[in-house]
């Protein structure tokens, strides 16, 4: 049992606090509703943009990191297709300096053309290390971009392409700031040596006063259902032929999600697993192989990604992993299969529970999806999926219709 | 209206006490020391065995770290298949590391699976098989992840940075090849076994929320091995480091980026310096606010990131930068690094950047406290580089008390670029 408060301040800024006195330190989650998804499509990577130009200095302080580490903190940020997400750890005794630092960058950036020039090139820099300067960099940007005709997860939260991020302007940064980073928009959450008085005295002392803004409401176009399968071909200058395939699943909030979760598991979840022992050990086809999803609010892909062995022929490595596919629609798993992913989950849970920053992140995701709580009721949800549910749902995902396949040659 | 000008007081850092929690040490029948840490409120261990069978050991390249591989895959009375199995059906992590002195086996585990995992954690530890066609396996993947892994820029300079600074036969300078996946044999790697791990030298950490007998079930799982009998051969391996200090290699034709590494030998960290170079490394390029990131990254926009630090050695080590910055930049990037060592060396760092420096290191280290594994990491490495018990406090107190005078002393000594090699992949 993880026990949080919660309370609402006039401008609408949602605050939860988790009272752990068994450390002398303290975070601040500051998550903002605003991921890749709600940008323009003709101005896509802003929101991850924003992530870099946070650090660039707010209206009344020009640096947020000095005084942070000054105080013997630590801070860093992460932008998805959903959310951005913002943390800082502390000494309890100096939690009001990273109230002061995020508060006024909630209030106003400082919007320097240097910083913006800056973070540009460092953009373009990470957009190079990580998509275009890699073997296989390229994949999600095609697969994303095929998989989704309509919503706004066809593009990477980097962005679509380097043009969007370099042509940033000063204005363009300024609109996207005041449309998204509002109290309404936003959840502060505090964890740690700290009580919920002090956090409620602090949070309207420091966050009060922002005006509320006026409230995004998010309406996304909705992705039509897939009719048929979808396909790539690509060739590249890499050394190993890979194998990709994706199929659209159900959203975050969704009670299926659960079951899809766990099949994901079965299949990939570790050494015993089913495309593991299968594909890798006994037949030889791939040299790794793996099987995920996306974990998206909206309605997102789980996808099968491998590199085949040598020699081993595109259709044959599909065919193969076809089998598995069948057999998981087919057959329900054993007890025994079932016991093991739902245990390596309830393993993970506690795990990732045993980091204060982990907590503070929990709690935020969960408020933003609406019930803060989930972070104490995930595992029950998990715990009651049976063994035909994930049949059932094995069966809606890995329909040929719904599929997008990639063959990725590589030059041999 | 609160006033946003002024930052609210702050207690410094460095002003609070630090506590390590002692760990409580207890021995098996064999020998074999055991370091517990009976610690927080989650119902979870982590068990870690230490062997000293890091690649420093072996007498044929990848012996080491392919033994400790294959300590999953196959005992004489399982298959890898059944070793996964049981580990994952208790929602447990089981994994192997090899590094160039130790190697290890560590698992993560709800304490109620505990009494579950460890016989078979023991007979992978006596009976482990390394069967021949999970050789093969293994050796067919890992060469075609190598394959893979050489067209990257920042993979390929890790390991020419390594063979320039220690040697090509040196534990620290070797590396993976094809042609030494081909060469493992499985007999190679059973005597390898039966030297280093049944009848080798262990120890144990563990911590976590612990059964009240934890020592009547280490010792009725680990405490009749033949453990801890035989001495470690004596070793040595000499350093033979590379006379030409400057690389320039294409490795990719059409790559855009450069993979910069610029390093040079350092005594390591039995040696008086070592706690306060660490002060210097962090304000060079040791954190989000050093010197590099601010003039490279931030001011800039050469790179994504800029980092310094010590690599982690037993013996001597080395003080490594390291980057990826568009290939047009490399030269520019290195020239501003030269520069910042400079700066370093001729000017005494401000007071007020100091005390900076010293908080967040400080903070950073009280945060790190969290929670029982992060304690006994902390203990692990003094205990295994002998560093003494009294280490954690020595090292703080020298994080609080270092000069900018001594700091200035360290740079005169260390950062001086014809130290230093100097490589660009792209």
């Amino acid at each position: 049992m993880i026990p949080f408060e919660q309370f609402v301040l006039q401008n609408g800024l949602r605050v939860v606090v988790h009272e752990d006195h068994a450390t002398p330190m303290a975070v601040v989650n500051v998550m903002y509703d605003v991921g890749a998804r709600d940008e323009d499509p003709s101005k896509t990577g802003f929101a991850h943009l924003f992530e870099h130009l946070m650090f660039g200095g707010s209206v009344n302080i020009p640096s947020y990191d000095e005084p942070l580490q000054r105080a013997g903190g630590e801070n860093n940020a992460y932008t998805t297709n959903d959310l951005t997400n913002y943390y800082c750890q502390l000494p309890a005794e100096n939690i009001e300096t990273a109230f002061w630092l995020e508060s006024d960058r909630m209030l106003s950036l400082a919007f320097g053309e240097k910083s913006l020039e800056t973070q540009r090139k460092v953009v373009s820099e990470e957009f190079k290390e990580h998509y275009l300067n890699k073997p296989y960099g390229d994949v999600w940007h095609k697969m994303r971009s095929l998989a989704y005709t309509t919503h706004p997860y066809r593009w990477m939260t980097i962005g679509a392409e380097l043009s969007h991020i370099e042509n940033a302007t000063l204005e363009d940064v300024k609109r996207f700031f005041f449309k998204h980073y509002r109290p309404s928009n936003a959840i502060l959450t505090v964890a740690g040596h700290v009580t919920t008085a002090q956090v409620r005295q602090l949070a309207e002392k420091w966050f009060g006063d922002i005006p509320s803004g006026e409230k995004y409401i998010r309406h996304l176009p909705l992705e039509p259902v897939q009719t048929a399968p979808r396909k790539l071909e690509v060739h590249a200058n890499v050394p190993a032929d890979a194998f990709y395939k994706c199929w659209h699943i159900c959203s975050r909030t969704d009670r299926r999600y659960y079951a899809t979760d766990l099949l994901t598991e079965v299949l990939s979840g570790g050494g015993s697993s089913r495309l593991f022992q299968s594909l890798v050990k006994e037949k030889q086809l791939f040299s790794n192989i793996g099987c995920y999803h996306f974990g998206s609010i909206d309605a997102g892909l789980a996808a099968i990604e491998g590199k085949l062995v040598k020699g081993v022929k595109m259709e044959d490595a599909e065919a193969a992993v076809e089998a598995e596919l069948q057999k998981i629609k087919g057959t329900s798993v054993e007890e025994k299969e079932l016991r093991k992913v739902k245990n390596k989950t309830e393993s993970l849970i506690i795990f990732e529970d045993m980091s204060l920053m982990n907590r503070a992140g929990s709690l935020s995701f969960y408020t933003l999806l609406g019930n803060t709580n989930m972070i104490n009721e995930e595992l029950e949800r998990y715990q009651l999926v049976s063994a035909e549910e994930l049949r059932q749902e094995a069966e809606i995902i890995f329909d040929a219709n719904n599929s997008i396949t990639m063959y990725y040659f590589g030059n041999h | 209206m609160v006033n946003r000008q002024f930052a609210p007081g702050i207690k410094d850092a460095i002003n609070y006490t630090l506590e390590l929690k002692p760990f409580r040490k207890f021995i098996l029948s064999n020998g074999v020391a055991v370091y517990a840490i009976d610690a927080g409120v989650e119902e979870v261990v982590q068990l870690e065995l230490v062997f000293n069978a890091g690649n420093w050991y072996e007498h044929q390249n990848m012996v080491a770290s392919t033994t400790n591989h294959m300590l999953k895959n196959g005992t004489s009375r399982k298959n890898a298949f059944n070793i996964n199995e049981h580990f994952e059906y208790y929602g447990s992590y089981l994994n192997r590391a090899c590094y160039n002195e130790t190697a290890m086996l560590s698992l993560h585990s709800l304490t109620k699976h505990l009494h579950e995992l460890l016989p078979v954690i023991q007979e992978l530890i006596t009976e482990s098989a390394m069967p021949e066609a999970e050789l093969d396996i293994y050796r067919q993947n890992m060469k075609q992840k190598l394959e893979v892994n050489l067209k990257k820029c920042d993979f390929v300079s890790n390991r020419l940075i390594d063979e320039y600074l220690f040697g090509i036969n040196h534990p620290y300078g070797k590396y993976s090849s094809s042609i030494a996946y081909d060469a493992l044999q499985p007999e190679q790697l059973r005597r390898f076994f039966d030297q280093y791990y049944v009848n080798g030298n262990c120890t144990i950490f563990i911590a976590g929320r612990l059964p009240n007998n934890i020592e009547l079930l280490l010792n009725e799982n680990f405490g009749s091995l033949p453990l801890n009998k035989a001495q470690l051969p004596h070793i040595t391996h000499p350093v033979e480091a590379a006379a030409e200090k400057k690389y320039r290699i294409i490795n990719d034709k059409e790559g855009i980026q450069g993979a910069i590494r610029i390093a040079s030998h350092f005594p390591g960290r039995h040696h008086p310096h070592f706690t306060k170079a660490q002060v210097l490394n962090t304000l060079f390029g040791g954190y989000f606010g050093s010197r590099l990131m601010s003039n490279i990254r931030e001011d800039k926009g050469y790179t994504y990131g800029i980092h310094s630090y010590m690599q982690n050695h037993v013996q001597q080590t080395a003080w490594m930068i390291s980057t990826e910055a568009g290939k047009e930049v490399c030269e520019a990037t290195i020239a501003e690094v030269y520069k910042e060592m400079q700066a370093l060396r001729e000017k005494a760092v401000p007071e007020e950047e100091l005390l900076l420096v010293k908080n967040y290191l400080i903070g950073t280290i009280l945060g790190d406290l969290d929670g029982p594994f992060h304690i006994i990491g902390r203990w692990k490495n003094i205990i295994l580089n002998e560093l003494g018990e009294d280490y954690f406090y020595t090292a703080v107190a020298d994080i609080k008390n270092v000069t900018a005078k001594e700091i200035q002393e360290l740079a005169n000594q260390y950062l001086h670029p014809n130290r230093f090699y100097e490589l660009v992949v792209v």
